[in-house]
C-alpha cells in the first residue's frame, strides 16, 4: 500500500477482548476480531465474507459492546451480531470475556444442535464441519431436548449435489451463492420457522457451472458432493494444492487424495473456513474442474495444502510412517504386560503392514493379491 | 362520555363513501396541511402533539418522522402497516372496515409532511373485504381531487397503493413488511441501518401503523395543543382497543387514555364486565406478545396504585409486575381459563409464525410450544418449568427481529406469575385432564413490603 492511499483510508481504533486492534472504518467486528485471530474471534457459521448480504442469522458470532464509540460510550442493550455491526472509534467489545455471550452462545449451540441429526459417523462433513467444531468448543455436553427431531423427505436436487436438509441449519449460505455467482437463480428457500427448507423450486436440478461452490460454502453436511460420496473419510485423504488452466474459473483448488487417486476436488479455504482469495476475488471454481477433472495428470501438484494443525485433517500427512520405539519393555523393566486384548500391528484381514506402505494405504494397496488372499 | 377523535363518525350512514364522509367534515386536515402549512410544520404539529405509534412499540411518531433522512434526489416513502396479525388485536380492521377514508385522508397529509409521492397500505392478507375497501375509497379520493398530480395546486404529489400481504404474522415486523412489499421472502431485516436510512427499495421510508396514521387527522384538526390535552403524561390522545375474551362486551373501543384497567373491565361504557358467577383471572393487556398479569397486579400496580390504560402505568414495574400497552389487544381471561393452555397456545402461534431465519428462534420457539403440550396433556416433569425459563432467555433479545422477544415474553410471564399453576399441572397430571387450576389466589391483594412504598 502506497503512503498515499495509507492516509486516506481511516482507521478505527477498537478493543476487544482487552486486545487493542486498528482497523480500516467500515470493517466488521468480527472481521476486526479475526485480524487479532485465535479465540477472540467469535464463530461465524452464516456469515461468509466472500457472499454479499451474508451474517447475521446463526446468531453464534454475537458479543456484547460494552462501549458503542469513544463519543457516545454507552453500551449497547443487546447482545449484537459481530459479523453485521460496524466498528467505531473506540468502541470496547467483549467475546469470551462476557458471561452473557458464553451463555447465550452456548444457547445458540444448543439450537443449533436440536434439529441436527448426530450423524456424523455416515455423514461426508464429518472432521470438516463448522457444527462439530462449534459444538465441541463452545457447546454444553449433552442435549435437554427429548423430542423427535425434525425431518424432511429426501429431494434429487441433480447429479453433483447431495441434499441433506434434516442436517441443515439454515445459513442461508448457498442462497447467496445462487444469488451471486449463478446467474440463473433456482435455489431458494421455502416455507418458514422449523420447517422452512432450502430447495430448488419445484425440484428443478441445478445445472449452472459454479453451482458446486455450494458444498464449498455449507457449513455443515446438508450439501455434499456426490462424486465423493462415501468415498472416504477427510482425514484419511491427504489434501495437496494444485492448478490447471481452467477458461472459466482460477483454476487453483485442493485435491483431496488417496495415494495417486483424486477423490474429490475442492476450493481453497483459509484458516476461517472460507474460500481463499487469489489476487483480491474469490477463488469459486467451476464443476468442470470440481466434478469432472478426477486424475491426477488433470492438474499440476504444488503441494501439500495449509490444514490447520488442530484439524483431524492434518492426521493424515505422514508419508514414510515409521513405528513409534517400543517403550513398554524398558517401563516394565523386562516383564512382558498381560494384555487384555490380542492386539495386532498388522491387519489380520488384509495381510497388509500399514506400517511399511511409503505413504497412506490406497485402494489398490488393499486388492493387492497378498490382500486377496486373506 | 369520553371524548373519540377516531371512530366518532365511525357509525353515521354511508361513512365509507366519499360523499358521506366528506359531508361529515372529512378531508379537512388536507385542506389545512396543503393550504396554510409546510411540511415541516405538519411534523412539528406531530412531534408536539405527544403522539406515541400504536403499533406495539409506542415510540413517538413526530421523533420518527424527524429521524427520516432527506437526501436530495432520492424518493421517501410512507408505509402503513395494516398487517395485523397479532391474536387479540382488531382494531385496525374495524378502523378500516368502517371508515376508510380516515386513513386515506391520514395518509395523505402524513405523505405531505414526509415528501412521500407513492405511499403504501401493506394489508394483511386475510383482509379480503378490506383491500378492497381501502381500494374504492382511494378511487373515490382520486376521483375528487385528493390524490394524483398536484393536488389541489399545492405542487405536492401523491399516490396510495394497496398491497396485499400473503398471510404471515412476521410480515408486521417493519423490515420484514418492507421485503415483502418488495417482492421478496417476508425475512426481517438485519438493522442498522433502520428503514428511515435505507427502507423500501434502499430509499428512506417511515412505517407507521394505520392507528397512528388516522390519529394524524384529529391532530391537524385540532391543533397539536388540543390534541396533547387528552390523556395523561407522556400517553396524550386516544387509542383504540380491541377487548376480547371472556368480557361481556367484546369490542373495539376508543379510550382517551384517562380511566383505569378496572373501570375499562368493569364499565358499561366498554366491556361491560365478565359473565355473572366468573370472577377476573388474568389479562394480557396489549397483544398476545406483551406479559400476561395476574387480576391482583392487573387492577393494582406493585406499589398498590390504581392501573390506568396508559402506556407508563400499564408498564408500571417493568416486566417484573408490569406490561405493556403494545398494540392494545385486550384480553380477559376469567376462572374458567386454564394458563398453562393458553400459553402454549401462544407458543404453538409463535412457533408456527417464526420466519427460520435466524436460530434461536427457529428452533427455541418449537422447543418451548413441545414442552408446553407436554405439561399440558399430563407428561410434563417439573424440571420442565425450569427448561422453559431458561429457553425464553437464551431466546430473548438475541433474535434479529422482535418476535422473538414477543415469542419469550408469554412464557416468561407466565411462568413468572402463574408458576404454582404449571407446577399443579406437573403434580396432577390425571386431574389436570378434568378441571381447571381456577382463580386460586390470583385475585388477592398482594402484600406490599414498606420498603417499596417508600
Amino acid at each position: 500500500m502506497s503512503s498515499e492511499t495509507k492516509n486516506s483510508v481511516s482507521t478505527v481504533k477498537l478493543t476487544i477482548d482487552n486486545i487493542s486492534v486498528e482497523v480500516p472504518a467500515g470493517t466488521t467486528v468480527l472481521n476486526a476480531a479475526r485480524q487479532i485471530g485465535g479465540d477472540v474471534t467469535p464463530p461465524a457459521m452464516c456469515y461468509y465474507s466472500k457472499l454479499e448480504g451474508s451474517g447475521g442469522k446463526c446468531r453464534t458470532c454475537l458479543v456484547e459492546v460494552a462501549a458503542g464509540s469513544a463519543a457516545d460510550p454507552r453500551p449497547m442493550p443487546k447482545l449484537v451480531a459481530s459479523c453485521r455491526t460496524t466498528v467505531m472509534e473506540g468502541m470496547v467489545v467483549k467475546n469470551i470475556t462476557s458471561d452473557k455471550v458464553k451463555d447465550a452462545r452456548a444457547g445458540v449451540v444448543e439450537f443449533l444442535l436440536l434439529n441436527h441429526p448426530l450423524d456424523c459417523p455416515v455423514c461426508d462433513q464429518a472432521g470438516e464441519c463448522h457444527l462439530q467444531d462449534l459444538g465441541y468448543e463452545h457447546g454444553k455436553e449433552g442435549t435437554r431436548y427429548e423430542f423427535e427431531r425434525r425431518t424432511f423427505e429426501k429431494e434429487d436436487i441433480g447429479p453433483y449435489i447431495q441434499l441433506h436438509m434434516t442436517r441443515c441449519i439454515l445459513c442461508y449460505r448457498c442462497t447467496y451463492v445462487a444469488d451471486q455467482l449463478t446467474d440463473n437463480r433456482v435455489h431458494g428457500v421455502l416455507d418458514r420457522g422449523d420447517h422452512a427448507e432450502i430447495s430448488t423450486y419445484i425440484s428443478k436440478a441445478i445445472d449452472n457451472n459454479y453451482s458446486g461452490n455450494m458444498i464449498d460454502v455449507c457449513p455443515v453436511g446438508a450439501l455434499t458432493d456426490k462424486t465423493f460420496r462415501f468415498k472416504n473419510r477427510v482425514w484419511f485423504t491427504k489434501p495437496m494444492y494444485a492448478h490447471r488452466d481452467c477458461p472459466d474459473c482460477c483454476g487453483k483448488v485442493t485435491l483431496w487424495q488417496r495415494g495417486e487417486e483424486v477423490l474429490r476436488v475442492t476450493a481453497r479455504k483459509d484458516e476461517w473456513g472460507e474460500v481463499c482469495s487469489h489476487e483480491g476475488k474469490p477463488g469459486w471454481i467451476c464443476n468442470t474442474c470440481r466434478f469432472d477433472k478426477k486424475a491426477a495428470s488433470d492438474w499440476v501438484l504444488e503441494g501439500p495444502a495449509d490444514v490447520s494443525r488442530h484439524s483431524v485433517i492434518s492426521q493424515g500427512h505422514y508419508t514414510g510412517l515409521q513405528k513409534p520405539k517400543e517403550t513398554l519393555p524398558e517401563v516394565m523393566g523386562g516383564r512382558a504386560p498381560k494384555l487384555m486384548m490380542d492386539i495386532h500391528d498388522v491387519s489380520e484381514v488384509n495381510k497388509i503392514e500399514l506400517s511399511q506402505l511409503p505413504g497412506a494405504a490406497t485402494g489398490n494397496d488393499f486388492n493387492s493379491p497378498a490382500a486377496k488372499e486373506a | 362520555m369520553a371524548r373519540k377523535l377516531l371512530l366518532d363518525k365511525a357509525h353515521v350512514p354511508g361513512i365509507t363513501t366519499y360523499d358521506v364522509y366528506r359531508r361529515e367534515g372529512g378531508y379537512r386536515s388536507v385542506e389545512k396541511a396543503l393550504k396554510s402549512m409546510s411540511p415541516d410544520q405538519v411534523t412539528e404539529e406531530v412531534k408536539k402533539s405527544g403522539l406515541r405509534g400504536r403499533g406495539g412499540a409506542g415510540f413517538p411518531t413526530g421523533m420518527k418522522w424527524g429521524f427520516l433522512a432527506k437526501p436530495e434526489g432520492v424518493p421517501r416513502y410512507l408505509v402503513v402497516n395494516a398487517d395485523e396479525s397479532e391474536p387479540g388485536t382488531f382494531k385496525d380492521r374495524y378502523l378500516m372496515e368502517f371508515i376508510p377514508h380516515l386513513l386515506i385522508e391520514g395518509m395523505i397529509t402524513a405523505s405531505y409532511a414526509l415528501g412521500s409521492n407513492r405511499s403504501y397500505i401493506y394489508i394483511r392478507g386475510e383482509y379480503v373485504w378490506i383491500a378492497e375497501i381501502l381500494e374504492n375509497a382511494i378511487e373515490e379520493a382520486k376521483a375528487n381531487g385528493w390524490l394524483g398530480k398536484n393536488i389541489f395546486g399545492s405542487g405536492f404529489d401523491c399516490d396510495i397503493y394497496v398491497h396485499r400481504g400473503a398471510g404471515a404474522y412476521i410480515c408486521g415486523e417493519e423490515t420484514a413488511l418492507l421485503e415483502s412489499l418488495e417482492g421478496k421472502r417476508g425475512n426481517p431485516r438485519i438493522k442498522p441501518p433502520f428503514p428511515a436510512v435505507k427502507g423500501l427499495w434502499g430509499c428512506p421510508t417511515v412505517v407507521n401503523n394505520v392507528e397512528t396514521v388516522a390519529a394524524v387527522v384529529p391532530i391537524i384538526n385540532e391543533g397539536a395543543e388540543e390534541y396533547a390535552k387528552i390523556g395523561i403524561g407522556k400517553s396524550t390522545g386516544t387509542k383504540l382497543i380491541s377487548a376480547c375474551g371472556n368480557i361481556n362486551k367484546p369490542g373495539v373501543y376508543e379510550i382517551d387514555m384517562t380511566i383505569s384497567v378496572e373501570e375499562f373491565i368493569y364499565s358499561d361504557e366498554y366491556c361491560g364486565g365478565l359473565p355473572t358467577g366468573k370472577k377476573l383471572k388474568a389479562c394480557i393487556p396489549g397483544g398476545s406478545s406483551v406479559p400476561i398479569l395476574p387480576a391482583n397486579l392487573l387492577l393494582k400496580t406493585a406499589k398498590g396504585e390504581t392501573r390506568m390504560m396508559t402506556y407508563e402505568s400499564l408498564a408500571d414495574g417493568g416486566f417484573a409486575s408490569g406490561s405493556m400497552m403494545g398494540s392494545g389487544g385486550f384480553i380477559v381471561l376469567d376462572d374458567s381459563q386454564c394458563v398453562v393452555r393458553h400459553t402454549y397456545s401462544l407458543a404453538r402461534f409463535y412457533r408456527h409464525e417464526s420466519c427460520g431465519q435466524c436460530s434461536p428462534c427457529r428452533e427455541g420457539t418449537g422447543w418451548m410450544e413441545k414442552i408446553l403440550w407436554n405439561i399440558e396433556t399430563g407428561k410434563g416433569k417439573l424440571s420442565d418449568i425450569d427448561l422453559l425459563w431458561d429457553i425464553q432467555r437464551k431466546i430473548e433479545g438475541n433474535t434479529i427481529c422482535p418476535l422473538g422477544d414477543a415469542a419469550a415474553w408469554p412464557v416468561a410471564a407466565a411462568i413468572r406469575h402463574f408458576r404454582d399453576e404449571f407446577e399443579w399441572h406437573v403434580l396432577h397430571p390425571q386431574e389436570a385432564q378434568t378441571r381447571n387450576y381456577g382463580l386460586m389466589h390470583y385475585a388477592d391483594p398482594i402484600h406490599v413490603p414498606n420498603s417499596v412504598m417508600a
